[in-house]
């Protein structure tokens, strides 16, 4: 019987005021990303897992190795798991040199000295960080500390790597490199590897699924298309830039929970719940009353305009409050500013239905 | 790391002042009642507490509001004191060499009064479990034994008997005073040691005291005298006075002092 | 006004200092520091000292590692009993290690008919009574070091393999080694000063337990000026430490 590679856990725990239970796979070969707002427990779920914070209940198979268990007492702890940490900070030592922060997991799994160091030599010469080997972490520029961390953690040759935030520690303009290298170094990596972020852009980058928690739960979880085009929480759709709502389906309308009536394309069975999302682009602003194409036309009030590049967001008040996106010429053209009449409109078949 | 150190240096500090409170300045005046500030060989502790007492409330000598404060210590560290003019009114030391260096040091200006005598007894812990039968005793190996220190009066006084007995000692300890001494044989921490017979009779149920007829002959004479920069001289007069009458030999007498 | 008052406090410091060099008789000290007794109880200061910061470092940094980095059940109280040398006058705390350690002490009966160990009277008894007043100085200052420091470097040294000694010793111990020196240094200093609980738990015999401190104390009974020029001693050397340490280690604190 094969052994189910990878990391399989249901983690259940509360931490002060954090009720954590999650459940999460991540195959062998998988670059998952936790993505959620500060607080809902992203960090301390990496920290379960690491055996630095332990289950209340639940189960940690990595491999099909049981390494955490309360129900059965299983525990193994933290420096007998097979895992690398990357922590937020990096956590260099600072009395050691980069070397020897690498060659400190190898030294602890039993390496000799010497080889430890050539093989920590290796994998700095891998992430192109050979001339920086003696350096001390102070030393360090926060894109070759990451590396350094990153290094040290794979060096050990683990089966489940944990990022924490891996980016989060670097300024923008490194921040673009380091995530293009990451990608690259984590590639080479065939165990299983768990990120946690809260910026959408490098979970898409760098992940083949996307798992959101709030609240110390898992509200969605699939891939960055199914999550970009369908998010089923005002934080995954503020997340991926979408209008979120929802209600109830009456024929081909959906009747919103906060009031309002959209007319969509989409067939769901008549009285169930749904989830309707809808990208700002689709969001159409015009001066007067439409007329013609679009099924769902009303007046509101701008609310705030805020740019984005080449573009506008701008929030329409009204009785359906969305927002849309439009470019800077249409801004003039419209004579948009906060407290402006304008009139939305939005076609059906722009308006992905979901169940709820 | 500063915290509780500070707090470790303020307590320090406020113990050290405590300590310092206790020689108390000649001529203060507590609750309106004049001071007089006795400076007192250690050894006199529990004698001259109870001369005080009657001193202060039923002499009539003395009038009704006196409160006398004593400093107690080694004659010789109250001599330093006395010399580096610590504010005191009457000092009574337990040898005639001490007090001779204090008149000629001009801490005394009058002629002290010798007013009791004290001779050397062995210290052993209550039932005396090593069987300590005299001087020659402490010369057994086997025990552990206490001396004063040489630089104090009792030490050599005890030293003196010693070398005139011909009895070899080797000490395990050389206490600066006649008290941490005998607190170490209450103890039971020492098999026996030199103290002075009053001591013996201070240290209650749990020292055992040995005669030592031997001792007789090298006791010590305890002088009183006013001091010269006292506040109160005509009380500190009136203390003296007091410590020889009848009734202040009576006293020293129950805490085994001899006639001088 | 702040500069003033430091000034005040320096002033406050060093003048006894001051008195005490004024008082030092120059032309008789080479012969009063020839004394056999000054070379006895300067080594049995420094070694006994020595001693005595040994054996803090080697049971109170461990300590202050639990104080720092666990959570138990009376925390505080053994936090505060193992201050308490501290504040104690050290002459309550000879007291008690005698009523513990002494011959008819708790502990001490034990040791003396088990093994024949006898502290009291002794020269290890001097380390003993050392090593309670000073331990609490090593102790304080590390505690600070670690709980100034990250305990996620043990949680970093822990998901690299390495066990809970191990990520100790190679990743705790270094980050804290100049609050270590810092806490020994104290303790030394005040080990090398200890007078009250030495001379009530071991007593005073030149050469056995005679230390420094005790020598002056005795000397001022009845030598003025060997005790000074013993004073003398003590304050050169314990200058001469601090001033050597200090520059170097607690810069970094």
């Amino acid at each position: 019987m094969s052994r189910p590679a990878g990391l399989d856990a249901r983690v259940a725990l509360t931490l002060g005021r954090l009720d954590l239970d999650v459940e999460l796979q991540v195959g062998a070969g998988e670059v998952v990303a936790l993505l959620g707002p500060n607080g809902a427990g992203k960090t301390t779920l990496l920290r379960a897992l690491a055996g630095l914070a332990p289950l209340a209940e639940g189960r940690v198979t990595l491999d099909g190795d049981v390494l955490d268990e309360p129900a059965t007492g299983t525990w193994v702890p933290t420096e007998r798991r097979p895992i690398g940490y990357v922590f937020q900070d990096h956590l260099l030592f600072p009395h050691l040199s980069a070397l020897d922060n690498v060659a400190f997991g190898l030294r602890c799994r039993g390496e000799r000295r010497r080889r430890a160091r050539r093989a920590a030599g290796e994998w700095l010469e891998r992430l192109g960080l050979a001339a920086h080997a003696r350096s001390h972490p102070r030393a360090l520029s926060g894109g070759q500390a990451q590396r350094v961390a990153l290094a040290r953690a794979l060096a050990p040759r683990p089966r489940l790597l944990l990022l924490d935030e891996p980016l989060a520690a670097l300024d923008a303009a490194t921040r673009l490199d380091v995530r293009a290298e990451l990608r690259r170094h984590l590639a080479d990596f065939d165990g299983a590897r768990l990120l946690v972020t809260h910026d959408p852009l490098d979970a898409m980058v760098l992940a083949d699924r996307l798992v959101l928690v709030e609240d110390g739960r898992v509200v969605q979880s699939g891939t960055a298309t199914d999550i970009s085009r369908r998010p089923r929480t005002a934080y995954g759709a503020r997340l991926v830039g979408r209008n979120l709502l929802a209600g109830r389906m009456v024929g081909t309308t959906v009747r919103l929970h906060d009031g309002g009536e959209l007319h969509v394309a989409g067939r769901h069975p008549s009285g169930s719940l749904v989830h309707v999302s809808i990208r700002p682009g689709s969001v159409a602003l015009f001066r007067t009353p439409p007329d013609g194409t679009p099924r769902n036309v009303w007046s509101g009030a701008v609310a705030a305009l805020e740019h984005r590049g080449d573009r506008v967001q701008v929030d329409v008040a009204g009785p359906i409050p969305v927002v849309a996106e439009v470019t800077t010429e249409a801004v003039a053209d419209l004579g948009l500013c906060e407290g402006a009449p304008v009139w939305v409109g939005i076609k059906a078949t722009e308006i992905d239905v979901y169940a709820a | 790391m500063l915290r509780p150190l500070a707090v470790a240096v303020a307590a320090g500090l406020a113990l050290a002042l405590a300590g310092c409170a206790d020689g108390g300045a000649a001529g203060d005046t507590a609750g309106g009642a004049r001071v007089l500030s006795v400076f007192a060989a250690a050894s006199l502790t529990d004698a001259f507490s109870e001369i005080g007492e009657v001193f202060s409330s039923s002499s009539p000598t003395s009038s009704p509001g006196v409160e006398v404060r004593f400093n107690f210590g080694p004659s010789s560290g109250l001599l330093t004191q006395l010399l580096e003019g610590a504010p005191a009114d009457v000092y009574a030391s337990a040898d005639e060499a001490t007090m001779d260096e204090a008149r000629a040091g001009g801490a005394v200006a009058e002629r002290p009064t010798a007013f009791a005598r004290n001779v050397l007894a062995l210290a052993v812990p209550a039932g005396n479990p090593v069987r300590v039968r005299g001087l020659a005793d402490l010369a057994r190996d086997e025990l552990l034994v206490g001396l004063c220190a040489a630089e104090v009066p009792c030490g050599r006084l005890a030293r003196q008997l010693l070398d005139r007995e011909a009895v070899r000692v080797a000490p395990d300890t050389e206490e600066p005073d006649v008290r941490s001494l005998l607190t170490k044989i209450e103890a039971g921490e020492l098999d026996a040691g030199l103290v002075y017979r009053s001591d013996v009779r201070a240290g209650g149920a749990r020292v055992e005291g040995i005669e030592v007829p031997e001792s007789e002959e090298v006791g010590t004479t305890y002088p009183v005298a006013p001091v010269a920069r006292a506040a109160e001289p005509e009380l500190a007069r009136a203390f003296v006075a007091f410590v020889v009458s009848g009734e202040g030999r009576r006293i020293l007498a129950d805490h085994g002092f001899l006639a001088p | 006004m702040l500069v003033g008052l430091a000034g005040l406090a320096v002033a406050f410091v060093a003048l006894p200092f001051v008195g005490l060099l004024q008082r030092a008789p120059w032309s008789g000290l080479p012969a009063l520091l020839a004394r056999p007794l000054v070379a006895e109880a300067l080594g049995l200061s420094l070694s006994s000292a020595l001693a005595a910061t040994a054996i803090s470092v080697v049971v109170g940094v461990p300590l202050a590692w639990v104080l720092a980095r666990h959570d138990f059940p009376g925390r505080a109280l053994v936090r505060a009993l193992v201050t308490l040398p501290m504040v104690l006058p050290p002459v309550v705390g000879g007291a008690a290690l005698l009523f513990a350690l002494g011959r008819q002490g708790l502990v001490g009966r034990w040791l003396e008919t088990q093994f024949g160990i006898l502290l009291p009277f002794s020269t290890a008894g001097v380390v003993v009574a050392q090593t309670f007043v000073a331990l609490p100085f090593l102790v304080v200052t590390v505690e600070a070091g670690l709980a100034s420091g990250d305990p996620r470097y043990e949680d970093a040294a822990a998901t690299l393999g390495a066990s809970r000694w191990t990520a100790f010793r190679r990743v705790t111990l270094p980050l804290v080694a100049p609050s270590i020196v810092a806490g020994a240094v104290l303790c030394w200093a005040r080990a090398l000063g200890e007078f009250g609980a030495t001379i009530t738990f071991a007593g005073n015999l030149a050469g056995r337990t005679q230390t420094l401190p005790l020598a002056v104390f005795l000397a001022l009974e009845d030598d003025r000026d060997a005790a000074i020029a013993l004073s003398l001693v003590l304050v050169a050397v314990s200058l001469a430490v601090l001033v050597a340490l200090r520059g170097r280690w607690f810069a970094r604190l």
